[in-house]
């Protein structure tokens, strides 16, 4: 028998799952919403010199990382599933753009951490 | 030739006939909104490799109210996911014991909606005061 990719799927989509239960709600209301409001966030929060400082440390760069592609393998995951509910009949092409785009996200993300330097 | 005509139950609008579908449908679509977010953070680090003026640029496009607007649907949508993920863990987590006894279903959906009340007041105290 052939063997399946899913467990390994099914993993990030679970890891994903609970990482966005846990801190998606709140990161998406603080830089989407009161940051850019100026409301419960000073502006100062997130200036530049500081958001940088974060990005180049081990630490931040790890949960950056962790954030946008856990979140990205998680929504393909369901995206890609969600297609025969609306009655497309997905095949190979579509779970390889479904994980092959999440696979890209992450990619990118990682150089960009090292772009951005080390503090 | 006789055409068969055989009932083929039409598909189309299914999960609008009953709300515990719309319910489901809400549940997964949140992860559109989840990955336009995951996409919007990956162009500000994109911003933030480029420099001060180009951080400070991606800042002032989510000050916008198109932003606003996806932000708030994408807190709603992505809210109900993270309600919904801890509802349903009794079923998804692995056997979780207390003793030799499984651990009530409302101990473990309480536990993940306490532990996400205090990952984003964590958040939010460290993205503010540190």
């Amino acid at each position: 028998m052939k063997r399946s990719h899913e467990p390994i799927f099914w993993s990030l989509f679970g890891a994903g799952g609970v990482l966005s239960a846990l801190v998606a709600p709140v990161l998406i209301f603080i830089t989407g919403i009161i940051a850019p409001i100026g409301v419960w966030m000073p502006h100062e929060a997130l200036d530049y010199p500081r958001v940088l400082g974060f990005a180049q440390h081990w630490f931040g760069k790890l949960l950056i990382l962790a954030v946008i592609s856990l979140f990205l393998f998680h929504a393909v995951h369901r995206i890609y599933h969600g297609l025969h509910d609306l009655g497309v009949h997905a095949g190979t092409g579509a779970m390889i753009a479904a994980y092959g785009s999440a696979l890209a996200g992450t990619l990118i993300t990682a150089y960009l951490l090292i772009a951005v330097g080390f503090g | 030739m006789a055409q068969v005509r055989a009932y083929v139950r039409p598909m189309a609008g299914w999960w609008r006939r009953n709300p515990y579908f719309v319910r489901y449908m809400i549940r997964e679509g949140s992860s559109v909104f989840l990955a336009i977010y995951a996409v919007i953070l990956l162009a500000g680090l994109f911003r933030l490799a480029q420099g001060p003026a180009a951080w400070d640029a991606w800042r002032a496009a989510l000050a916008s109210p198109v932003s606003l607007v996806f932000h708030w649907l994408a807190l709603l949508t992505v809210g109900y996911h993270a309600y919904t993920w801890w509802k349903v863990a009794p079923k998804t987590a692995p056997d979780l014991r207390w003793g030799n006894r499984p651990l009530p279903e409302l101990v473990i959906t309480a536990g993940g909606w306490a532990a996400t009340i205090g990952a984003s007041v964590l958040v939010y105290v460290l993205v503010r005061w540190l």
